[in-house]
């Protein structure tokens, strides 16, 4: 189930690289927030924030992809999405535009690339000059699966 | 699945819990016209719309059930034990198709001929006490125009096409007919007014799915959650013109909240309205005869409550009937009425629901319940000596005790009262239980009403701050260097004094992973809490106050996690873990590894760790400190005096079965003068001698540096341990000086087994010295 016909992705930065989330599932682009760690949560899960009144997973998206955590300098942004019945913050460096990207451009996932990434890419977009990663949030936020593997 | 099946499905299911409660009681009570014609309405509807909807299984037998009822109904058949079984049968029958129909949408394969026959031949008259009595005495003709003829019973269906089921009971048809009812009849007026009752209580309730009082609740529970928040800035900012509209919508808010409680409240009795049935059958079953009281049937509770609690009543009722009251004749013998009773009864107090569950049947045993205490190992005889009756009977509360004699069909799988307890407590109630042998048992289960807002304490650990339930929470406790209260050590475990017991401590950053372990000079705060029958403490860094917090469950992701409850959000906004407790404790006791599965040696002589070592300080002969090695120590015990004898110039006591000789230090044989006695036991491979102590003083982990060696026998000589001159005891030296006084071969001592005692009775964990 990638995204095949013409995409819209929300572009958000992680350590230099782009990555695309699917438009149709982001409820909130969030700044900084007051999250509270939970002890012993899966690796990836960074704590809770609250959202009006609903309490949201935050989702450490540099440590589920195997990246260094971020210097003490950058205000991490929050890009709120649904997904089933529950609402996650995937907290990313920083949130660019909306693009719209033409199927032509979409290559399916790199054999190369590093697994922990290949794990949750629905795939690669070839843009003028620099590439973005097509995030598939099911798998994403599949954390039983990542759990058993 | 379609609307009509559907709607069928939802009132069938309805109306067959009913059903059970009164055919119960119709069996009681002999056959009350008013409830033989309400058993029989209820099963002449599902059998009419059944046939409507086309489950054809389903209608035949209903109808053959309906046969019997509509004769007993016209007095053709008087109410027989047999009769209200066949038909008990057939409503589990009709339970079963319509289980099946729900989960697949179509009726399950099976036979019910037999079923049918057997319906058929009670109708008929063939079985049991038959309707032989009835007609003796029965007037011929009926004044009851509203009780359509024998022959009708079977005809109202003949409306509803298809009509499959007239062949299932011919029999019914070619019973005699007998004359009529022996019953008063009713005037006419008295059934309008009774139809009316009826019809005007089901005009003024509708029915709504279950997840549209969920969604209401939860967001009532965001409304309070954002009064709250608005409060709490309201304090802050001192006078503004918002006071008084917040105070209205506050008060808006507590009732709006109180009212969609409400309607997530449903009578006990539904939990309860299987109950009649389970006793009756299990009367039946056991030979026995049981009669079941209920009051406040109507008391309502939260529904996830009820949910909660539906297992354990259940349970607790079959253990009453099942071993609580007696056979016919045990309980004549003993000068009881024939037939037991087993009472329910719920009402509020307090801002809990009470559930009272009593019988008059033998109560508990405390011979048996010893002898079982001592046969699994739950407690050692020396325990039990020091225990009151009271404290035995609660042992039925541990796990692995069960007193049934044997394994029924009924109780005694092994799921016992410490399930109920669990079950209980997970809920945030509590259970009590009084019992006296010869005389009865009553338990009294107290619970909150409802499990979507409780009281919780907020503390702090490490920066973070988390939610615990108020229910488990006993006391707070400073500690710290300007506290007389201190955490103190045992080969890393950590424990707290606390009104001369000690108190093992979980550190909360240790538990949860949360930056650096605390040390001793920090001050902290002790949660002691109860979970089970269990203390223990919850060592954290700062305590706030007690909040009203709404229960959120945790999301999927994080469900894992068995140490959290669920979350919530504060006043302030802010999302705290709510911990539990019961979890936590399981978590701590399996962190340092299983406790039963220690190897300890007590031969080794010394458990040290950085040159340090656990010593036992306590006072002997004098006002000297003592210290012996804690890895020395079998155990300590308080034992009765009247147990001490002499023998032969020495002091010895019965203990494990054994004669175990009581020493004091300086090996002068006196007779302690006080009651209880504390006694540190030591054992080598041979045997265990008993020393006699005035007093324990303390567990001290300390360097063992003998700085002035002793020349008197038994002593090793002195130490400064925990800041103060002590003397080290010999422990080699008494153990040699007791053998050679009692020099009899053979003995055999578990130490190990006993070292793990101790740990076990002290409550702490020790790897392997």
């Amino acid at each position: 189930m990638s995204a095949r016909n013409d995409a819209r992705l929300l572009s958000v930065t992680l350590a230099g690289q782009e990555f695309g989330i699917p438009v149709m599932q982001v409820r909130d682009v969030l700044g900084p927030q007051r999250t509270t760690v939970v002890p012993l949560a899966p690796r990836g899960i960074a704590g809770l924030l609250n959202l009006r009144g609903r309490i949201v997973t935050v989702i450490d998206m540099r440590a589920l992809l195997g990246l260094p955590p971020s210097d003490g300098e950058a205000r991490p942004m929050q890009v709120v999405v649904e997904h089933g019945e529950d609402s996650f913050s995937l907290r990313v460096d920083s949130v660019g535009d909306v693009l719209e990207l033409p199927d032509e451009s979409f290559e399916r996932t790199l054999s190369t690339l590093d697994p922990a990434w290949r794990d949750v890419a629905a795939g690669i977009y070839r843009l003028p000059g620099r590439l973005l990663v097509s995030l598939d949030l099911s798998r994403l936020l599949d954390f039983k699966h990542r759990a058993a593997a | 699945m379609d609307e009509i099946l559907k709607e069928f499905l939802t009132e069938a299911t309805e109306m067959l819990s009913q059903l059970d409660t009164e055919l119960v009681e119709l069996e009681r009570s002999g056959g009350n016209p008013e409830l033989v014609r309400s058993i029989f309405r209820i099963i002449h509807t599902i059998k009419g719309t059944c046939g409507f909807v086309g489950l054809s299984r389903l209608e035949k037998v209903a109808h053959a059930a309906e046969n019997v009822l509509g004769k007993i109904r016209d007095g053709e058949l008087v109410v027989s034990a047999a009769a209200i079984t066949a038909v008990l049968e057939a409503v589990d029958r009709i339970k079963m198709i319509v289980a099946g129909v729900e989960s697949t949408g179509a009726e399950p394969e099976g036979d019910d001929a037999p079923l049918v026959a057997e319906l058929a031949r009670i109708a008929a008259g063939e079985v049991g006490d038959s309707a032989a009595d009835a007609a003796a005495t029965a007037a011929p003709a009926s004044e009851e125009t509203a009780v359509p003829a024998p022959e009708a019973a079977a005809a109202p269906e003949s409306a509803v096409p298809p009509e499959p089921a007239e062949a299932a009971a011919p029999d019914a048809q070619a019973a005699p007919a007998q004359p009529a009812p022996a019953e008063p009849a009713r005037t006419p007026a008295q059934i309008e007014r009774a139809a009316t009752e009826t019809s005007s209580v089901a005009a003024q309730t509708i029915r709504v799915n279950v997840a549209v009082l969920e969604h209401l609740m939860t967001e009532v529970s965001e409304l309070v959650l954002t009064r709250n928040q608005l409060l709490q800035t309201l304090r802050s900012n001192g006078d503004s013109a918002f006071a008084a509209p917040l105070q209205r919508l506050s008060q808006v808010t507590s009732e709006l909240q109180d009212s969609v409680m409400k309607t997530r409240m449903q009578p006990i009795g539904t939990v309860w309205s299987k109950l009649p049935r389970l006793v009756r059958d299990l009367g039946r079953e056991l030979g026995k005869k049981i009669d079941l009281v209920m009051h406040g049937q109507e008391t309502e509770l939260d529904r996830q409550v009820l949910e909660m609690i539906r297992d354990p009543l259940t349970h607790m009722v079959r253990n009453s009937a099942d071993h609580g009251i007696e056979l016919p004749a045990e309980r004549l013998a003993a000068g009881k009425p024939e037939s037991g009773t087993i009472s329910l009864d719920a009402y509020h107090r307090g801002g809990h629901i009470i559930i009272e569950i009593a019988d008059d049947g033998k109560g508990l045993s405390i011979e048996k319940i010893k002898k079982k205490a001592l046969e699994n190992g739950i407690v050692s005889a020396e325990e039990l000596a020091g225990m009151s009756e009271q404290q035995i009977q609660q042992l039925i509360f541990k796990a692995g005790l069960s007193t049934a004699q044997q394994v029924t069909s009924v109780s005694g799988r092994g799921v016992g009262m410490d399930v109920v307890r669990t079950n209980i407590e997970k809920i945030g109630g509590a259970i009590e239980m009084q019992s006296k042998e010869g005389a009865g048992t009553r338990f009294l289960i107290r619970i909150p009403l409802t499990l979507a807002i409780v009281a919780a304490l907020i503390v702090e650990c490490a920066g973070e701050r988390f939610a615990i339930p108020q229910i488990g929470v006993r006391e707070l406790v400073r500690v710290g260097p300007t506290s007389p209260n201190k955490v103190e050590q045992i080969h890393g475990a950590l424990v707290l004094r606390l009104r001369d017991r000690l108190l093992p401590l979980a550190s909360l950053r240790a538990l949860l992973g949360l930056g650096e372990p605390e040390t001793a000079s920090d001050e902290r705060f002790v949660v002691v809490a109860e979970v089970g029958t269990e203390n223990f403490g919850v060592i954290v860094d700062r305590v706030f106050d007690t909040e009203e917090i709404v229960v959120k469950p945790v999301a999927p992701v994080l469900r894992e996690l068995n140490v959290f409850s669920g979350n919530t959000i504060l006043g302030d906004g802010s999302v705290v873990m709510i911990l539990d407790l019961n979890n936590l404790m399981s978590l701590n006791s399996g962190s340092a590894g299983d406790q039963t599965a220690h190897v300890v040696h007590a031969t080794s002589s010394v458990a040290a760790e950085d040159d340090r070592t656990a010593l036992l300080v306590f006072r002997a002969g004098g006002n000297a400190r003592k210290a012996v090695p804690l890895a020395r120590v079998a155990r300590l015990e308080q034992l009765a005096t009247e147990t001490f004898e002499m023998v032969d110039g020495a002091i010895v006591v019965q203990y494990r079965g054994r004669l175990m000789p009581l020493v004091a230090l300086d090996g002068a044989a006196m007779m302690p003068d006080q009651r209880r006695q504390q006694v540190i036991v030591f054992a080598d491979s041979e045997r265990s001698v008993g020393v006699l102590v005035d007093e324990i003083v303390d567990i001290i982990e300390d360097r063992l540096d003998i700085e002035l060696t002793d020349q008197r026998p038994g002593m090793l000589g002195t130490a400064v341990i925990g800041g103060k001159a002590t003397e080290i005891v010999d422990v080699d030296h008494i153990l040699r000086r007791v053998r050679d006084q009692f020099a009899q071969p053979g003995e055999s001592g578990d130490a190990r087994a006993r070292l793990d005692a101790l740990y076990g009775k002290l409550g702490i964990d020790m790897e392997a010295a």
